[in-house]
């Protein structure tokens, strides 16, 4: 049942960043080009995505486990340090170049075309090159 | 009444749907729907945790076939920026969101919903450096 869970919940998910605008690169760039000619309508994705999930979460906090397992996996880490803004930063300036994010990138790569293929592959050689190399003690 | 929804309704649609997709994750299997964590997991880990994410991962591609196949969306294109700077793109994203432990799903919606001031200070960061980069972008002509 939790793979089921896992599918489902990825095929929606998937289907939301398609409706939402996520998953054309333009409009990212778009949406990142503040000084330029803004095109604000990704915001109304993040608040789309908060209004529902944060209710439920705050809902989630007061239960003991989820349906199909038996503990909720609560992120434990709260500190604001230098690998998390460095990370955060050479995401953005990644996300700012190609206007792809993980999510929308795994989504179109099922269009084919040696462009996306090559930017999902060095996603996972970069993913793989961290926690090879670079993963924290 | 137009056809087609506004962009910014669309926009509005699925973001209700992706943090729907988003809590029903968390509420049936207690797993955070963080993509770039998923992804890794995916791929280089071999317990339970990656049967979920591969899962995961094949629903998103199964929606993607869908969109195009069923939905006829025409597939984006991608920004003119060349490849080798394309892939320097990609070990951007794969290298920036193992280091920060999240990316645009992970911190931005799901960690702002839980209220974590360290979600929130990472998606400012990376906004803010997303911003910085297409302002750089634009100012070279692409």
């Amino acid at each position: 049942m939790k793979v089921l869970s896992g599918f489902i919940c990825g095929l929606l998910f998937g289907l939301g960043l398609v409706l939402s605008g996520m998953t054309d690169p333009v409009k990212v760039q778009g949406f990142l080009d503040v000084t330029g000619q803004w095109d604000v309508t990704l915001a109304f994705v993040m608040v789309g995505a908060i209004a529902v999930a944060m209710p439920a979460f705050i809902w989630l906090r007061r239960r003991a486990q989820p349906v199909f397992a038996p503990s909720f996996k609560w992120p434990q880490a709260t500190q604001i340090d230098g690998r998390l803004l460095l990370g955060a930063a050479l995401f953005g300036v990644g996300w700012g170049l190609s206007g792809l994010c993980p999510g929308p990138a795994l989504v179109s790569i099922v269009q084919g075309g040696q462009d996306i293929v090559a930017f999902v592959v060095s996603l996972l050689l970069g993913s793989w090159v961290h926690d090879r190399f670079f993963r924290s003690a | 009444m137009s056809e087609f929804p506004m962009a910014w309704q669309a926009g509005l649609q699925g973001g209700l749907l992706i943090g729907f997709a988003a809590a029903l994750l968390f509420a049936l299997t207690g797993k955070i729907a963080g993509i770039s964590g998923l992804v890794a997991t995916a791929w280089q880990r071999q317990d339970s945790a990656a049967g979920l994410a591969r899962a995961f991962i094949l629903g998103m591609l199964v929606a993607g076939l869908f969109a195009t196949y069923v939905l006829r969306i025409v597939p984006p294109m991608l920004p003119n920026i060349g490849l080798p700077t394309l892939i320097a793109a990609g070990l951007l994203v794969g290298f920036g969101t193992r280091l920060g432990n999240g990316c645009t799903s992970g911190h931005g919606v799901c960690g702002i919903s839980r209220l974590s001031w360290r979600s929130l200070a990472a998606t400012l960061t990376f906004m803010a450096s997303g911003i910085v980069t297409v302002a750089v972008l634009r100012a070279g002509g692409a």
